[in-house]
């Protein structure tokens, strides 16, 4: 490798350490007295959520409503089912790609469409291809309506974001009232264990306001988002 | 080269001359403060968030060795490469010497404005990569050769009809005039890049020193793809980026979704923590994180204005200023327009050349406000500026201060001014905006208001002398 690619570790870390010699002044720090201990207490300033379940079950199916994905809160797995073949009726779907889980297994062996397993080896190029992707997820975050994703939990990282539908199964148990709600409970499952490559919340369909701030749905990922929750 | 300020004034006179693209700007912005102003009421306490967030950056930036440090290590522990770079030419030839080692082929980009920074894209052409933006935005600007107009909404300038033609001439795609299908053009002509490519490049907006994640924000979904499928992804990365601990973002990424975009969230945001990992489906084989200094460490140096560091690059700063929604963002010649480049790109670029940009404000304060870290920009404009006549002072401003105070000192000769002015005033139109008048920058597009016709001296005593005779 030529001189200016060696890496500048040594040199960068000398120039912070001689810089903070220096300290910051005071002024900037004239923060509110309360919120010193900050970690712990963000609850306090964020968006409310309700503390009960049907609370935040609602507030996430308000939030669906206002990010324009679909939400629908089923009775038992074979109406979640029901709902997709639906779906793949109207919008004559000829394949949906899903990854191996309980939940996702579950909902695929009862599908009218064909199913194109994406896990370990596939073809990018065949998902490309399918019109859905059918995955499960980590969390639903009722206080910003977002799904959150991992490989354990929701397949690979293409699953949830090539196909031009999504569609997440989830049970009600999954539900999670806040952001620091949910990141607690990643750090429960995950930090002895050791964390997935990739944590993702997705909020609503792929959007883009670029073109004269005008929203338009579907910009590069999913136009639509399905959010069903069954028991 | 021209120099950066002669520039800035030839570009101030052509763009605020294009009255109805500022009043464009103006309406598009309309529509962000609304939806800003309704995510803001969601928060609890918006304003105790805006101190937690900037006591959380400020622990960060302080001890930025202490995080940087954990930062590389957490991150080296799951297979991921950190590479420093002090300069942006170290940062550049890293990523060129990196593509030509895998053969690669073709790269695509999500946005990252710390690659605008260190100009990668013309460098990697230049060795004979073709670069594709993913961005909406930024993949119409690329295609007019074009810097983004500003670090959110890169081609926020742009009305439809441009955006079709650009689009004809250059995809070869029907024109249209609607939204919706002009993004649906851009959505097929990019699908396919994004399945040959095998390096996708992308920035960061956070990097969480306790796990050594990083994390993206966006609203489209690029760069989700451009991190999922090439097989070799590369960040660039300021060093400035860092925060403490994972849950930090539960509260960082709803503020920059709200300062930013007014969403309470966008559409995707995203923690990459490693190459793929063993269990896991998918994701690049390889994953590179530059982290850039490129003089950040000087901006740290200063202590005053270190806060600038915490910036966490939303734009509302921009959005609310009066000078850029006049200006517009490419008058500002920077990577980083607006209030907040014209706080850093003194310390980044030097101080004599960009010192302009911190004069060019009128002090308002919008932008201290909107900020959702509390940087005091305003008074970082007037440090600016005060550091700038201290380094090197320039001549005629010191003789204008020296008369200044000669004349304050002299009551009498003051009166004599006051006294003169209006007769002044009178012949001013001889003059006027012509390149004899003194007051030439001022009335080639103003109006003077006109000078009173008695001082107040003199009305004082009138006023005193009536009051005396009818107290009588
Ligand atoms: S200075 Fe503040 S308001 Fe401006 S871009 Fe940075 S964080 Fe946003």
């Amino acid at each position: 490798m030529s001189a200016t690619t060696t890496d500048s570790r040594e040199s960068i870390f000398a120039r912070i350490r001689e810089a903070l010699t220096n300290p910051a002044t005071p002024h900037h720090r004239a923060v509110h007295p309360e919120n010193v201990a900050p970690e712990s207490t963000l609850k306090q300033w964020l968006p409310a959520v309700g503390s009960t379940l049907d609370e935040q079950i609602a507030l996430f199916a308000e939030n669906c409503v206002a990010l324009k994905a679909e939400f629908k809160a089923c009775s038992s797995l074979d109406e979640a089912v029901a709902h997709i073949n639906q779906l793949a009726a109207d919008n004559q779907w000829t394949k949906i790609a899903t990854h191996h889980s309980e939940l996702t297994d579950a909902v695929a062996s009862k599908l009218s469409t064909a199913i194109y397993h994406a896990d370990e080896t596939y073809d990018k190029l065949v998902l490309e291809t399918c019109n859905a992707g059918l995955t499960g997820c980590e969390a639903l975050v009722s206080q910003t309506g977002s799904v959150c994703i991992t490989p354990h939990a929701s397949g690979g990282r293409s699953l949830s974001i090539l196909p031009p539908h999504h569609i997440v199964i989830a049970r009600r148990s999954q539900i999670v009232a806040d952001l620091p709600a949910t990141y607690a409970l990643i750090k429960e499952r995950y930090s002895a264990s050791g964390y997935p490559s990739f944590i993702s919340f997705s909020t609503g369909p792929s959007r883009t306001g670029d073109i004269e701030r005008i929203l338009v749905l579907g910009a590069h990922g999913p136009k639509r988002l399905t959010v069903l929750l069954i028991p | 080269m021209i120099a950066p300020k002669k520039l800035f004034k030839r570009d101030v006179v052509q763009n605020t001359a294009d009255v109805p693209r500022r009043a464009f700007v103006r309406n598009a912005l309309r529509g962000y403060e609304a939806k800003r102003d309704e995510n803001k009421a969601k928060f609890l306490d918006w304003q105790s968030a805006r101190d937690v967030a900037s006591e959380i950056k400020f622990e960060g930036i302080n001890h930025l060795d202490k995080y940087l440090k954990q930062f590389a290590q957490n991150a080296e522990a799951r297979g991921t490469k950190v590479f420093f770079a002090s300069t942006a030419a170290q940062a550049r030839d890293y990523i060129v010497n990196l593509a030509r080692e895998k053969n690669v082929k073709s790269i695509i980009k999500s946005k990252t404005m710390t690659s605008e920074e260190i100009h990668l894209n013309d460098a990697l052409e230049k060795e004979g990569f073709g670069v594709v933006e993913s961005d909406l935005g930024e993949f119409i600007q690329q295609l007019r050769k074009e810097p983004p107009y500003h670090f959110v909404f890169p081609c926020m300038h742009l009305k439809r009809d441009e955006i079709s033609s650009l689009f004809h001439d250059k995809l070869g795609s029907e024109p249209t005039n609607s939204p919706e299908e002009l993004t649906m053009i851009a959505r097929r002509f990019l699908r396919q890049k994004y399945i040959q490519a095998d390096m996708g490049i992308s920035g960061a907006n956070f990097l969480v020193a306790e796990t050594g994640m990083i994390s993206i924000t966006e609203n489209e979904g690029n760069a989700r793809l451009t991190t999922s499928l090439p097989k070799i992804h590369v960040a660039i990365v300021g060093i400035e980026k860092v925060l403490p601990k994972l849950e930090d973002l539960a509260l960082f990424l709803p503020m920059l979704g709200t300062a930013g975009c007014g969403q309470e969230l966008t559409g995707y945001n995203t923690q990459i923590g490693g190459p793929r990992q063993p269990g896991e489906t998918d994701g690049p084989e390889e994953f590179h994180i530059v982290l850039l200094d490129n003089n950040r460490t000087a901006l740290l140096a200063d202590a005053e204005q270190r806060d600038a560091l915490h910036c966490i690059r939303c734009g509302a700063c921009l959005n609310v200023c009066p000078v850029f929604k006049n200006v517009g963002g490419h008058t500002y010649g920077t990577t980083y327009a607006g209030p907040i480049g014209s706080v850093i790109t003194p310390h980044l670029r030097g101080l004599q050349d960009w010192k302009h940009l911190s004069g060019a404000s009128s002090l308002c304060g919008a932008c201290s406000e909107a900020c959702p870290v509390k940087i005091d920009i305003h008074h970082h404009l007037l440090q600016n500026r005060r550091n700038a006549a201290a380094e090197k002072p320039v001549w005629w401003e010191k003789a204008l201060w020296i008369g200044f105070a000669f004349l304050m000192r002299r009551p009498f000769l003051y009166y004599l001014m006051t006294k003169a002015a209006p007769f002044g005033q009178f012949f001013h139109p001889l003059i006027k905006a012509t390149a004899l008048d003194p007051f030439l920058a001022w009335t080639h597009s103003r109006e003077c208001p006109a000078s009173a016709t008695t001082t107040f001296k003199d009305y004082w005593k009138q006023h005193k002398k009536q009051k005396d005779a009818a107290s009588v």
